[in-house]
């Protein structure tokens, strides 16, 4: 459950100020599936960043959960983002020296999780992302969409409860992309709330909830029938 | 993060940049191992001078006579007669329980001839005891007899490269030599290589110390040597001897006591504190390889950004973060450190083997030292890109803004 509430999040850029957001609010109950959509500096990276507790409001309230994230501190906010929030990002950002199973299993090694553990979870991932024959393989081994699907593997192996992704499908051809989405709408069925950014109006509207940014505000929010 | 995984994670990514890790490995063992090297010589030097004076004897105190040697020009305006060191001064001391062996010395130089070879040489006047307390070794025959110090006796024991120029490759002992006027038999040859802090003992004669007198027509002792009983009797020996030669000469503290020891310890102390120099100045370069990794480490640090914000987008805090780059700077330093004291040891090693007779070893202080210096500029000179990379803004190191 996201509750925004009137969010402000100004930059300086030189002299002037930036509205990247204002007045956003917005409300996602858990399992929701909301695309964000809007032309380049509408402010949708910068939403996706404060709803991942990366970048902080200037003003206004976020409920993540039920717990006011903006008043806590930076160490706090980094174990919110451990236990509850998976990122995709566009340029998947693996660690190229690590096998894609120690990519998965990095979030679990941060969290000092023991390593027997480390090892089921990430197998399981691995296997649920088809991916067991991959696990060995470094990223530069692993072609778009596998790379991509890793980079999903270490989002979700913390049973995370919010799924941001940033343009997912950005750097892959229609067969890998349509791929990926279709991973991250089964992990959104199995119940984590998914946020997807994107330009691609085709993948932006197979999200139930639609919302159109525009100068950092959010211009329309509409729910699409179930099953579109 | 558990402490393994961390240092997994450190090491990989320290081996993912191959070239830079083994750079750095090489200044900083550079750096350790020449500290160790260099201590190493500066404490073998100290070592040898200690050995050099342990071969003179070993709890030796020396006795001159006070003012004999300051006499050289106008005699004294108070009118103070200079009172000989004689041999019955000598022989007073052993009164002391705390004084074990005197060896009294007349030395002279005086032309030592056999048939139609002459030479001159150094002769020294001593007593039996003189051999034991100087460590003397006899190469063939035997030392000086054990009699009264007052007898004069006419035998000698010659250096041995004073032998080689009077008796070439016959026969010496029981032989007779000429010094001066008298004649003395051959009873001992000293061993070779009798060498200690330049004075060669290869051409000298040693006869008792009565005949000496009697050849150079002197009461007086050129000095006397004074072994105490052990390392805590010297300075007990010392002030008995004072006393005791104070008495004799009518309350005139008029010798000088020098012991070995003191000596010794000057030495000792000049070769350590020049050891520490050599270390501090080799220690210099344990700084510069710590400015290296800094280097090094703010290079990754800015190539590695997009990782860094990635472990902050997956709930690193900046304090693990920091934490993950400075073990990196510790292990680099570490393992640099590791591998100098291993260059160090076989550098040691083979000086060892080229030199011999030099007694190169690094004191223990050493390695440990230049490990702990290497490992807290590690950890120093780490910080700064660290904190770096900890403060980070992960939106920014994503973006790769």
């Amino acid at each position: 459950m996201i509750e925004l509430d009137r969010v402000e999040r100004d930059f300086l850029v030189g002299d002037e100020t930036v509205h990247a957001l204002s007045e956003v609010s917005l409300t996602l109950p858990a399992g929701d599936y909301a695309s964000v959509m809007g032309p380049s500096g509408s402010g949708k990276s910068t939403l996706l960043n404060v709803l991942g507790l990366l970048d902080r409001p200037n003003s206004g309230s976020y409920l993540l959960d039920g717990v006011e994230t903006t008043a806590e501190p930076e160490e706090e906010r980094a174990a919110l983002r451990r236990n509850h929030i998976g990122f995709v990002f566009q340029a998947f950002h693996l660690i190229p020296r690590l096998s894609a199973a120690d990519n998965i299993g990095l979030p679990m090694l941060l969290a000092g999780v023991e390593p027997r553990e480390r090892a089921a979870r990430v197998h399981e991932v691995l296997e649920s992302l088809d991916l067991t024959d991959r696990g060995h393989h470094r990223p530069d081994q692993l072609s778009g969409g596998q790379r991509q699907r890793v980079a999903i593997g270490r989002a979700i192996v913390m049973r995370p409860s919010l799924l941001l992704a940033d343009e997912p499908t950005g750097n892959l051809d229609q067969h890998a992309g349509n791929e990926v989405v279709a991973l991250l709408e089964q992990l959104n069925a199995s119940g984590i709330t998914l946020v997807v950014v994107t330009h691609d109006p085709a993948i932006g509207k197979r999200a139930r909830r639609r919302i159109r940014m525009v100068d950092g505000r959010i211009e329309s929010d509409t729910r699409a029938d179930a099953g579109t | 993060m558990r402490a393994p995984d961390l240092l997994r994670f450190a090491t990989r990514s320290l081996a993912g940049a191959r070239t830079r890790t083994l750079l750095m490995l090489l200044a900083m063992s550079i750096g350790v191992a020449s500290v160790v090297v260099l201590t190493a010589l500066g404490e073998g030097a100290r070592r040898y001078v200690v050995g050099e004076f342990a071969q003179l004897g070993t709890h030796l105190l020396i006795m001159l006579p006070g003012r004999s040697e300051t006499t050289g020009g106008a005699p004294p305006l108070f009118g103070e007669t200079p009172r000989d060191l004689t041999l019955n001064d000598a022989l007073a001391l052993l009164r002391d329980r705390s004084v074990m062996r005197v060896a009294p010395l007349t030395v002279g130089n005086a032309p030592v001839s056999r048939g139609s070879r002459e030479r001159e040489v150094t002769v020294i006047g001593a007593t039996h005891d003189f051999f034991p307390i100087r460590h003397l070794k006899i190469g063939s025959g035997r030392p000086l007899p054990e009699m009264d110090p007052e007898r004069s006796a006419n035998v000698a024991v010659l250096g041995s490269g004073l032998r080689r120029e009077l008796f070439g490759n016959s026969r010496a002992l029981g032989q007779w030599v000429r010094i001066n006027d008298r004649r003395f038999r051959v009873i001992g040859i000293l061993g070779e290589g009798g060498e200690s802090l330049g004075q060669n003992l290869d051409d000298m004669v040693v006869i008792p110390v009565a005949s000496a007198q009697s050849l150079f027509n002197t009461p007086s002792l050129f000095r006397v040597l004074i072994q105490a009983r052990s390392e805590e009797d010297i300075a007990r020996a010392q002030s008995a001897a004072r006393d005791i030669i104070r008495e004799r000469h009518d309350g005139e503290d008029d010798v000088t006591i020098i012991t070995q020891d003191a000596l010794l310890n000057t030495f000792d102390g000049i070769l350590r504190a020049l050891t520490y120099t050599v270390g501090g100045i080799a220690g210099i370069s344990l700084a510069v390889a710590g400015i290296l990794i800094m280097n090094v480490m703010l290079v990754a640090v800015s190539q590695r950004v997009a990782e860094i914000g990635l472990l902050k987008a997956l709930g690193a805090p900046e304090r693990q973060v920091l934490r993950m780059f400075l073990v990196e700077s510790i292990l680099l330093a570490g393992a640099g450190a590791a591998l100098g004291v291993l260059i160090a040891v076989i550098a040691i090693f083979a000086l060892q083997q080229l030199f011999p007779a030099f007694p190169i070893a690094a004191p223990l202080w050493a390695p440990l030292a230049a490990v702990g210096v290497a490992i807290t500029t590690g950890l120093v000179f780490g910080v700064l890109p660290a904190r770096r990379a900890a403060r980070l803004d992960p939106v920014r190191a994503l973006t790769g803004r």
